[in-house]
């Protein structure tokens, strides 16, 4: 059997402590997953509740319909739905982001009160990851049918 | 390839490559950043503050990027042995801690009107701050380890260790739940609209040149810092 040359044996040395590493790291990353999470999803907080009183963070899809500001002005409740449709309401009293809107992601601080209705602290408004022209998204809505019928028009 | 290990040779290159990339990007990097901050639409959402992407985004990918390169240098380093991949990784250091820098500051910024936070400890801002943590250890250990003549094994060990955070930087959003949205540019698709990517897209080659231009220029600065203090160990040593 030949011996390695020194730099190979150095090569398969680094590959081999290189493989280990990133796999030990990627496998602790991995594991981390639910400890690392930045806040309970609906279902995970309906099928595993934190203690009541206990300081959580809920996030999820703020329900379209579901807004509704009560009598004083600043406090809203409105119910977060997860992926699978499950759905925990929330209260809130205070100024919510610009961004918070019915239908787009929203990360509620707070706790979870007996009665299953999570009392917010502060809302955080989350971001998709989809990035469009506001003028673009306007026409889709208003003139897109209008554009396609003037288009079709010339075909015909 | 081995060619270029020779420093005569590379520095020859270097010399006519460094101004080339540096003007180039430079140029390029403006035109992007005019286009996306003065030309581009408005997001749907977000309104004007979408206009930060275009320094945010590019900044964020040569963050990582300059591990990458440092991980790269170093395990040619230390598997065929070749000085000049120390110096080259020593030379993406800098570099890469700026645009990490500049990637944390312009979330931060842009986090504030859009999520109605500035900083939160989700996977995403978490990793990326400790990629910033890592390039002050990596830098504070080359240059100890120049100043005390220790070898240049050690700090390139450290840019392979520290490069198992590339990877979970990039996966944070994925496997965590967490404030950062999910990745919009994944293999071969974008949720950016064209008009958002295009300058995107050209403000990241532009970074990427000054990038380039800046390893180039701290590369040459090295070689003449090894350089001088070679002919300073001769002279003393014939005066003697």
């Amino acid at each position: 059997m030949n011996a390695l040359k020194p730099k190979h044996q150095r090569l398969v040395l680094v590959v081999l402590a290189l493989v280990a590493l990133v796999g030990a790291g990627l496998l602790a990353a991995y594991a981390l997953r639910n400890q690392a999470s930045y806040f309970y999803l609906p279902e995970q907080m309906l099928a595993d509740p934190p203690e009541v009183g206990q300081a959580v963070r809920l996030g999820g899809m703020v329900e379209e319909g579901s807004l509704h500001t009560a009598a004083d002005g600043i406090t809203l409740t409105f119910a977060v739905t997860g992926n699978d449709g499950s759905r925990v309401p929330v209260r809130f009293s205070g100024i919510a982001p610009d961004l918070f809107v019915e239908g787009s992601g929203v990360v509620a601080e707070g706790r979870l009160g007996a009665d299953g209705t999570f009392v917010a602290d502060n809302l955080l408004a989350k971001h998709d990851e989809n990035y469009v022209p506001r003028e673009l998204q306007e026409m889709e809505q208003h003139q897109a049918a209008k554009m396609a019928e003037e288009t079709t028009v010339g075909l015909e | 390839m081995h060619g270029f290990a020779n420093p005569k040779r590379f520095l020859t290159l270097a010399s006519l490559l460094t101004p080339l990339l540096l003007v180039g990007g430079l140029l390029v990097s403006a035109a992007a950043l005019y286009w996306g901050l003065f030309h581009v639409p408005p997001d749907r959402l977000m309104g004007e503050t979408v206009r930060i992407l275009f320094l945010h985004v590019p900044a964020a990918w040569l963050g990582m990027g300059g591990w990458s390169a440092i991980a790269i240098a170093s395990l040619v380093f230390l598997v065929w042995r070749h000085p000049l991949a120390a110096l080259a990784a020593r030379a993406a250091a800098v570099p890469g801690l700026v645009f990490t820098v500049i990637c944390l500051a312009t979330g931060s910024i842009w986090g504030r009107p859009t999520w109605g936070t500035w900083w939160v400890w989700d996977g995403r801002l978490t990793s990326m701050l400790v990629l910033a943590f890592l390039y002050l250890a990596y830098i504070a250990l080359a240059q100890a380890a120049e100043r005390e003549g220790v070898s240049a094994r050690i700090p390139a060990i450290f840019g392979l260790l520290g490069a198992i955070n590339i990877p979970i930087i990039n996966r944070s959003v994925v496997w965590w739940n967490s404030l950062h949205q999910p990745p919009s540019i994944t293999m071969g698709k974008s949720a950016i609209d064209g008009e958002f990517l295009a300058p995107l897209l050209v403000a990241v080659l532009g970074f990427s040149l000054v990038f380039g231009g800046v390893v180039l220029a701290r590369m040459r600065a090295l070689l003449a810092d090894i350089q001088a203090e070679a002919r300073l160990r001769r002279r003393a040593m014939e005066s003697a």
